[in-house]
C-alpha cells in the first residue's frame, strides 16, 4: 500500500505537472476574484470565505480526472485489481495521494490568498482548519467519481455534473467555519460536522468506489 | 406461490403490466381531472393569499411525487445490486426523468406562487435549495445512464450512484437547515399535526395527490415497457447479425 502511494506520490510530481496545477489553478481563481466582483476591501471580506472555499473545491475538481484515467489507460488499474490488495485499499490509497497532491498544498496556500481577499484576521485559523478537516472529504468523494466515471471517452464534464451535487454539505460546513470565524462567533459546530463529513466519507466511500471500479474493470 | 418477484421476469411483467396500464392511466386522469377542477373551481379563496393558494394542488403533489420517485428509484437499485433483476434496473432508469420533470414542476410553480407572495421567484430557503439539489441528482443520476454503453455496467454504476446520491442528498438537506433560516412554510399535511390546512383544500388536494401517484406509476409503466421492447430490439438486431 506504502508503494502504491510513493508511487502515485511520484508519478504527480514528476510527470506531467499535475501536481502544482490544482494549486496554480486556486492561486488564479482567487486572484481572478477582484476583477469580477471589483477592489473595494469591504465586499471582498465579506464573499472571501465562500471564494476560498469555492476555489479550494474547483481546484480538487480540475485534478479529479487523473486519479484513475492514466492507470485504466495503461493498464496498470487491471495489475492492480488482480494484486492482492483490495480494491478497497487502492481506491483509499488513491485518494489520500489526491489529497497530499492536491489538498494539502490548497491549506498551506490558502492564509496567502486569504491575505490577498482580505480576509479578516481571526478567520486564518479557521480557513485553514476547515481545509485541512474538509479537503479530504472531497478527494474521497471525488475518487469515488473519477471511479464511476473511469470507463467513458470524455468523462470530464459529466464527472463534475456527478460530483459537484455530492460536495454540497462539505462546501456549506466548510465555509460556514469560515465565515463564522470571520465574525468571530464560535465556528466549532460546523467544523464538528465537516469532520463527521470527512470521517464518514472516508470509512464508506472507498467500498462504493471500489464497486464503480470493478464494474468498470469486468 | 405467486409473490412479488415473479415480476421480475420480463414477459410475466409485459402481460400484467399491459392489462394495468388502461386501469392506472384511467384513474390517473379522472383523480387528476376530479381534483384540479374541484381544486381550481369549487374551493374558496384564501383570505389572505386570494386564488394564488390554488396552485397548491400541482405544487404539493409535484413535489410529494419527486421525492417519492428517487424513494422508488432507490429500492429499484437496491433489487437490481441484490437479486440482478433486469426489470427492476430498467424501472429505475424508467422513473428518472419522470422524477425529474415533477422536481421541475415543484421548483416552476413554487417559483410562480412565490414571485407575488413572497415578492421574488427564487428564496434560497432550504426546501428550494433542497429540491434544486435534487434536481441536480436526477440530471446526474440520467447523464450517467446515458453515458456508459453496456446496459448491465450503466445499471450498476446508476445504482451505486443512486446509493450514495440518496445518503448525500439527507445530508444536504439538513447542512441546509444549518445553513439558512427558511422562508417556506413548514408540513401542513401530516398526520399527526395539530393546526392542517382546512378540509375544503383537504380533500381535492388529497385526490390530486393521488392522481399524481397514479400518473408516476402508470408513466413509469409504460417507459419500463418501452426499455423492455427496446432491449428486445436490440436482441434481435443481434440475433440477425449472427446468422
Amino acid at each position: 500500500m506504502i508503494g502504491l502511494l510513493l508511487r502515485d506520490l511520484n508519478l504527480a510530481v514528476r510527470a506531467g505537472g499535475g501536481f502544482g496545477l490544482g494549486l496554480a489553478f486556486f492561486l488564479i481563481f482567487a486572484s481572478l476574484v477582484p476583477f469580477g466582483v471589483g477592489p473595494e476591501t469591504g465586499v471582498l471580506r465579506v464573499i472571501a470565505p465562500g471564494i476560498l472555499w469555492l476555489g479550494a473545491l474547483f481546484a480538487c475538481l480540475l485534478s479529479l480526472d487523473r486519479i484513475f484515467q492514466l492507470d485504466w489507460e495503461d493498464g496498470s488499474l487491471d495489475l492492480l485489481a488482480t494484486s492482492p490488495l483490495p480494491l478497497e485499499g487502492v481506491a483509499a490509497i488513491k485518494a489520500l495521494a489526491h489529497w497530499i497532491t492536491t489538498g494539502l498544498p490548497l491549506v498551506a496556500l490558502a492564509p496567502v490568498l486569504g491575505l490577498l481577499l482580505n480576509l479578516p484576521g481571526p478567520a486564518f485559523v479557521w480557513l485553514v482548519g476547515s481545509l485541512a478537516v474538509g479537503t479530504p472529504a472531497l478527494s474521497a468523494i471525488g475518487t469515488f467519481g473519477a471511479a464511476l466515471t473511469v470507463g467513458i471517452k470524455r468523462g470530464g464534464l459529466l464527472l463534475s455534473l456527478l460530483v459537484l451535487p455530492l460536495y454540497v454539505p462539505t462546501l456549506i460546513f466548510g465555509a460556514l467555519t469560515v465565515a463564522r470565524g470571520a465574525a468571530g462567533v464560535d465556528a466549532m459546530t460546523p467544523l464538528a460536522m465537516l469532520a463527521g463529513i470527512t470521517l464518514a466519507t472516508l470509512a464508506t466511500l472507498p467500498f462504493a468506489a471500489a464497486a464503480a471500479l470493478r464494474v468498470n474493470l469486468r | 406461490m405467486s409473490s412479488l418477484w415473479e415480476y421480475a421476469n420480463p414477459r410475466k411483467f409485459m402481460s400484467t403490466s399491459t392489462t394495468l396500464l388502461p386501469w392506472v392511466s384511467a384513474i390517473a386522469g379522472l383523480c387528476l381531472v376530479v381534483g384540479l377542477v374541484w381544486g381550481f373551481f369549487f374551493t374558496p379563496d384564501d383570505f389572505r393569499q386570494g386564488s394564488t393558494v390554488k396552485i397548491i394542488y400541482l405544487h404539493v403533489p409535484a413535489a410529494i411525487m419527486a421525492i417519492n420517485a428517487w424513494l422508488m428509484m432507490l429500492v429499484a437499485s437496491l433489487v437490481w445490486v441484490i437479486r440482478r433483476h433486469h426489470v427492476s434496473a430498467l424501472a429505475a432508469k424508467a422513473a428518472a426523468p419522470v422524477g425529474m420533470i415533477f422536481t421541475l414542476i415543484a421548483l416552476y410553480t413554487g417559483a410562480v406562487w412565490g414571485q407575488p407572495m413572497w415578492g421574488s421567484w427564487w428564496e434560497w430557503d432550504p426546501r428550494l435549495t433542497s429540491f434544486l439539489i435534487l434536481f441536480l441528482f436526477y440530471l446526474g443520476y440520467i447523464a450517467l445512464w446515458e453515458a456508459v454503453d453496456n446496459p448491465d455496467s450503466a445499471a450498476d454504476l446508476t445504482s451505486v450512484l443512486c446509493l450514495v446520491g440518496s445518503v448525500f442528498a439527507i445530508i444536504s438537506r439538513y447542512a441546509l437547515l444549518f445553513w439558512n433560516q427558511g422562508l417556506h412554510q413548514g408540513a401542513s399535511l401530516s398526520l399527526d399535526a395539530e393546526e392542517n390546512v382546512a378540509d375544503v383544500f383537504w380533500y381535492p388536494l388529497l385526490i390530486c395527490i393521488a392522481g399524481f401517484g397514479f400518473l408516476f406509476l402508470a408513466l413509469v409503466l409504460y417507459r419500463t415497457q418501452t426499455e423492455i421492447r427496446a432491449r428486445r430490439v436490440k436482441a434481435l438486431i443481434a440475433q440477425e447479425r449472427m446468422t
